[in-house]
């Protein structure tokens, strides 16, 4: 029997440019970005220089507060450039790419022979490690913590969600492999959140527990799953892994090499043909999305609508992401803009025509800040079991021990992603989330 | 439109950092994000927004006032005319009341905003839309026959202390307009209460009775009202709050657009049915005997439950806390109109307790879910 999570508090958010299920191969970029900056509460510590030589899979850099932790270069290439940004901050590793791939060679073995320290420092040295999360603060697991379980979901709700089953279908192998590798980390339950109202391969795994997820966006993100079956006590730790890293992760044992390609969707209203497409991590996107896009005055993502970052301006696919959504800007003024009833409307302020019609939602702020008046508004969309006006208020005066007692350590800025959206008041409350879990981070060490 | 974006893009520069008005840049702000939704794109966080702000909001609760509004003013000329004994049509009563009605709504508004306005530039940030609807709210809950300088004081009272000394919309802790009337209430009685303040006084009347109803029940008079004028409004009473017909269609409105919270309503209707029954079987007094659904018709308890309770920052935020604000702003209302004559309406009472209490509701409905969290966290590590 097959374990369930229903919810009914949340919103699906139906936009236009869903992508057809179709991938074509993306030509090689001859640009590789790394930016260190994605990668949350690590200070990069460099292991190469501008003129270097690097294999895909060898260090690039390091944390410089726990060396095992190394992140590596997904193609063979030549380090170009290392741009800086204000005190000399890495911001980017840009790699020219040779024509082909030569990789570096890790002696891996079938997960079975392998000891959970082995497989440890295996994706420590390849880079995969920093694939896997932690809860709570949502960073990059470290790798002396004895998670209590491992969640995994292929069910992406969110807006324009990525079709995990789809996109691994041909990779199930190498994402079973994975299955079986990260299993080793823990000595509790590997969960695998499915979409609930389908049937596919990936529902018949055995050996992990299977979520049946039932409801709207953000059912299918792992937090809803957690509080459920393995909610997080005092010094608890949880590991997080995007399938497709899972998949990653298998290809790597399977192989010994670090080819992280992926494969993404390629979506929103501006794209002209929305699909998927393979392509590697941190490649340079200028050239391919050329002429796949409708027109130029668009929002370019890494990620999706909701939770991912803006990469219009240096066009690269970022470490997590297995999408790029493509939506209009917005950045026109609206004459009475504010006006019901006659005005464009977005949701659920009249409760219906939101699932069934297809939007096509710019990035338009829709209105200035302010203080926070509908205060309960948020309750709607916030299904885990916590009050999110009074989380956000102890995380605005930075209050430890309320936010502990209020459920910080149980959520992800993800989590709060509709609220951004739903919020008339304007507020960033994903933003909010994420300093209250940095100021936890320091003060619970 | 083309025009008017060029009007204010010709002035902006005098509004920004360095130029000659920088410091009313709030108020350059807030007249053009009146006329113009601004162009800005999300920075952080979601991409994607909802298109509702609280210019939005408001302005559906404004919307939602329309009908008792329109009515409130028919039904001022319409007392007027039955007063004075004279023959009259729609249009006549409702010009009349018209006249007398609009002079309040743009004392309130002008007085309302200037004061908002002016704090606005003072502290540099923007004005907020909370005023839109209160502006409208001020003149519905009071009588016609108000003079505008008590208006005007009640409106700035309400503004200042009410409002901007807790930091504005959104930190009030008590509702703008129930502040203006209590005001009004306990600094002008006389002006606020009695026989004489619903209906402007016809010179030549012979018998005049514009005592609302609680008012004559508190005297232990007879009532010749029958419950369609209840529920239509043709009684006389504060501007807005007579015709519950109006208010059901604004109600609709607001629960229609999810504006206001139907927690909140429901509960507030079941709380006072429930006292207001209590009282039936008690039946001390014409007040308590006075049957429990015609409670529900009559004073402020439609109009403020409805319109006042429903304020989302003044109210409970919790939805288990709305429950219960709402359900003893019904059961304080129906308590305070019997028990006590000199308030021959209790709901404006009732609401000021309850947004005053509605923190420790709040405070105790957190404190269960913190509660179970820490239950649960000390059972996984003991």
């Amino acid at each position: 029997m097959h374990k369930q999570v229903k919810i009914s508090k949340g919103l699906n958010i139906n936009l236009k440019g869903k992508p057809a299920h179709k991938i074509v191969d993306a030509p090689r970029s001859d640009k590789y970005v790394i930016k260190p900056t994605e990668f949350y509460g690590i200070n990069p510590r460099l292991t190469v220089k501008p003129g270097d030589h690097v294999d895909a899979g060898n260090t690039l850099f390091y944390h410089k507060y726990n060396d095992r932790i190394k992140f590596t270069s997904p193609v063979s290439g030549t380090v170009e450039d290392i741009i800086r940004g204000e005190k000399r901050k890495i911001l980017k590793i840009i790699i020219q790419a040779d024509t082909t791939d030569t990789f570096k060679s890790f002696k891996t073995d079938k997960p079975e022979k392998l000891t959970k320290e082995q497989i440890l420092n295996l994706l420590l040295d390849s880079g995969l490690f920093a694939t896997i999360k932690q809860r709570p603060y949502d960073v990059i697991a470290n790798p002396d913590d004895q998670p209590k379980a491992i969640f995994i979901s292929l069910y992406d709700s969110a807006p324009l969600g990525v079709d995990y089953t789809f996109i691994l279908k041909h990779k199930i192998k190498a994402f079973e492999n994975g299955l079986k590798t990260v299993k080793k980390l823990t000595d509790g339950k590997v969960y695998l959140i499915v979409n609930g109202e389908t049937v596919t391969d990936f529902h018949k795994i055995s050996d992990v527990e299977i979520v049946k997820a039932f409801g709207p966006h953000p059912v299918g993100n792992v937090s809803v799953s957690i509080e459920q079956f393995e909610p997080i006590g005092k010094g608890d730790r949880i590991w997080t892994i995007n399938p497709a890293d899972v998949a990653l992760i298998g290809d790597f044992f399977e192989t010994g090499h670090y080819n992280p390609v992926r494969t993404i969707a390629l979506a929103g209203s501006k794209v002209k043909e929305p699909m998927y497409y393979n392509i590697k991590t941190g490649a340079d996107l200028s050239d391919f999305l050329k002429d796949k896009l409708t027109d130029d005055n668009v929002r370019i993502i890494s990620g999706n609508v909701l939770t991912g970052s803006d990469i219009t301006k240096d066009k690269t696919l970022n470490f997590y992401d297995n999408e790029i959504s493509v939506i209009p800007l917005g950045n026109k003024n609206r004459f009475l803009g504010w006006m019901p009833f006659f005005a464009e409307n977005r949701k659920s302020f009249y409760n219906f025509g939101l699932t069934s019609k297809e939007l096509d939602l710019d990035a338009n702020l829709f209105g200035e800040e302010r203080a926070f008046v509908m205060n309960e508004e948020f309750e709607a969309v916030m299904p885990l079991d916590i009050y999110p006006v009074h989380l956000l208020k102890a995380a605005l005066s930075g209050d430890v021990e309320k936010m502990e007692q209020l459920g910080i350590l149980e959520v992800a800025p993800e989590d709060f992603a509709l609220l951004d959206y739903i919020s008339s008041s304007k507020i960033d409350t994903q933003e909010i989330i994420r300093k209250g879990l940095d100021i936890m981070q320091v003060e619970m060490g | 439109m083309k025009v008017l974006e060029k009007f204010f893009n010709k002035y902006e520069h005098l509004f920004l950092e360095g130029g000659k008005y920088e410091k009313y840049h709030p108020a350059y702000m807030a007249l053009y994000t009146f006329m113009f939704t601004p162009a800005e794109t999300t920075k952080k966080g979601a991409h994607i927004r909802d298109a509702v702000d609280l210019k939005r909001l408001m302005f559906v609760v404004v919307l939602a006032l329309i009908p008792a509004t329109i009515f409130g003013m028919w039904n001022v000329g319409y007392q007027y005319y039955h007063q004075a004994g004279t023959d009259f049509t729609n249009i006549d009563a409702f010009m009349y009341g018209f006249w007398k009605v609009l002079p309040m709504i743009i004392v309130s508004y002008v007085v309302g905003l200037g004061i908002e306005f002016y704090f606005a530039i003072l502290r540099g940030h923007a004005v907020n839309e909370g005023y839109l609807v209160t502006g409208l709210l001020i003149p519905l809950i009071m009588p016609v026959s108000i003079p505008l300088w008590i208006l005007a004081l009640a409106v700035a009272f309400s503004v200042i202390i009410g409002k901007e000394v807790f930091g504005g919309t959104g930190m009030n802790i008590v509702n703008p307009a129930l502040v203006a009337r209590a005001f009004a209430f306990f600094a002008y009685p006389t002006f606020m209460s009695g026989n004489e303040v619903w209906i402007p006084k016809p010179e030549h009347a012979d018998a005049y009775t514009g005592e609302t109803i609680l008012g004559a029940l508190g005297q232990g008079q007879k009532i010749a009202h029958t419950w369609k004028d209840m529920f239509f409004g043709t009684i006389p009473g504060s501007i807005g709050e007579t015709s519950v017909l109006m208010i059901l269609i604004g109600a609709a409105l607001l629960l229609f657009t999810k504006v206001a919270s139907w927690r909140i309503m429901v509960s507030g209707f079941l709380g006072a049915a429930l006292m207001a029954f209590i009282f039936n079987l008690w039946g001390a007094n014409p007040l308590m005997q006075l049957p429990w659904w015609k409670h529900l018709l009559v004073g402020g308890l439609a109009f403020g439950i409805v319109f006042m309770a429903t304020d989302p920052v003044t109210a409970a935020q919790t939805r288990k806390g709305k429950w219960i604000y709402g359900f003893f702003i019904g059961v304080f209302a129906i308590l305070v109109r019997v028990f006590n004559p000199a308030y021959p309406e209790g709901v404006m009472l009732a609401i000021l307790l309850m947004n005053v209490v509605a923190p420790t509701i709040d405070y105790y409905v957190v404190q269960a879910n913190i509660k179970k969290r820490m239950k649960r966290l000390e059972k996984q590590t003991a």
